[in-house]
């Protein structure tokens, strides 16, 4: 069995994970990482995805985060999420909203720079969509 | 001398007055404890924040850091976010910020520097416009918001992002109210940009980390969000504070009214006993005369 570590998910108006898990997954920006105890310190950006954290009994949870930043270090992980709910709680019109903002960013871009990043975000988004869909 | 009649009527009046101060009073403590809770509720970010951006800070050499960190050289333009709330009724509250920021900004003004302002809450703009007239270069308004959310706070971030990013100021200063405790509200102004990271990086982060995508690039999202969350944080503290302010400033109203009625009703009881002597005086010597 797994050692576990201190798990902490913030938004900017409040605490709302503080736990001890044995795994969390964690949309990096780079790439999807599973973080366990012990982990080499790590400093990400997130995309918008979902954290999945499991506890020492096994059972998971999930949550959805908007972009935010992962502090990672061997005993504890910290994301400061832009915003962040559990999955069931995700109201779907506000994610419908954010890909409509995110079209209108890519339709907006002025150079090729904003561009790529407005259209990473969306293809982000539209993933993020289909698996919340997915989990209900 | 006011007649019987016109003393009741204030009586009246003022105990009305008292009852809405009384009222107000506990609204204010209601919300109060509502505003603290969301300051507190939001203290954890902004604490880590400061801890991973001290860290992040760390790793870049000053050369790659971004410009919001390392400012444009030059201090010749001033940006004041001036925060106050949008209601009055709250004793020295607003005027104590915008006072502050009248200072900072006619202190500028004699340097030769150019001050623009942007207010936020209605209070702000009414006390600073007429001084500053020309200089005020935009107007936030939460009148309709009930409950201050992140999205406020980042909205007015990246308008002074943007500001900077167009070369409209150099130096931005942020003037809030700083709660200490009920009846103490410190207006207080702070320097978002160029961004002062602090040296307070933690012991525990002497780790050597790893960076994805790299430390430049962590640093060019992390300080934009930073200057959101001490927004944020300083609406949210303002509103504690006014709330505070306006409790204290009910309580005293609600306690000179009760004065005033204790003051009002003695002279009330006094004249009506001289209106009872009279008549009585009046009643003897004409029953004497006959």
């Amino acid at each position: 069995m797994a050692d576990s570590f201190k798990f902490e998910l913030v938004s900017p108006e409040r605490l709302l994970v503080s736990e001890d898990v044995e795994s969390v997954v964690v949309p990096g920006s780079d790439g999807e990482m599973t973080v366990m105890a012990y982990h080499a310190p790590v400093m990400s950006t997130l995309k918008p995805g979902i954290v999945t954290t499991t506890k020492t009994g096994g059972q998971t949870e999930r949550y959805v985060v908007y972009g935010g930043f992962a502090d990672i270090l061997p005993d504890g992980c910290t994301l400061l999420a832009e915003s962040a709910t559990t999955v069931s709680e995700v109201d779907p019109n506000d994610v419908t909203q954010r890909i409509q903002n995110a079209r209108e960013d890519v339709t907006d871009a002025k150079d090729a720079e904003t561009k790529a990043d407005a259209e990473a975000m969306l293809s982000h988004l539209e993933l993020l969509e289909k698996a919340i869909s997915m989990s209900r | 001398m006011p007649s019987l009649k016109d003393l009741k009527i204030r009586i009246a009046s003022v105990k009305a007055t008292q009852k809405i101060t009384k009222a107000m009073q506990m609204v204010a403590a209601a919300k109060l404890r509502r505003a603290q809770e969301a300051a507190e509720a939001a203290r954890p970010y902004s604490e880590r924040m400061g801890a991973v951006l001290a860290n992040a800070a760390q790793m870049v050499s000053a050369s790659e850091a971004p410009a919001l960190m390392n400012g444009t050289g030059r201090d010749d333009s001033h940006l004041l976010v001036v925060c106050t709330a949008e209601r009055g009724l709250c004793g020295g509250f607003n005027s104590s910020i915008a006072r502050l920021a009248r200072d900072h900004a006619r202190r500028l003004m004699a340097e030769g520097k150019t001050v623009k302002i942007i207010t936020v809450g209605r209070k702000g703009f009414d006390a600073l416009r007429r001084d500053f007239a020309n200089q005020i270069a935009e107007r936030v308004d939460l009148r309709e918001v009930r409950q201050i959310a992140f999205s406020n706070a980042s909205d007015i971030a990246s308008n002074v992002i943007e500001r900077f990013g167009a070369g409209e100021f150099d130096v931005c200063t942020l003037f809030y109210s700083e709660f200490k405790s009920v009846i103490s509200q410190v207006p207080t102004a702070r320097q978002l940009i160029p961004a002062s990271a602090g040296g307070e990086a933690e012991t525990a982060g002497d780790a050597v980390y790893e960076y994805e995508p790299d430390a430049a690039d962590i640093l060019n999202v992390l300080i934009p969000r930073n200057i959101a969350v001490q927004i944020f944080r300083a609406l949210l503290e303002n509103v504690a504070g006014e709330m505070g302010a306006k409790m204290s400033a009910m309580d005293s109203a609600t306690r000179n009214a009760g004065e005033m009625i204790e003051k009002l009703t003695l002279s009330y009881n006094r004249q009506r006993q001289a209106q009872i002597t009279k008549e009585l005086i009046e009643i003897i010597s004409g029953a004497e005369a006959l």
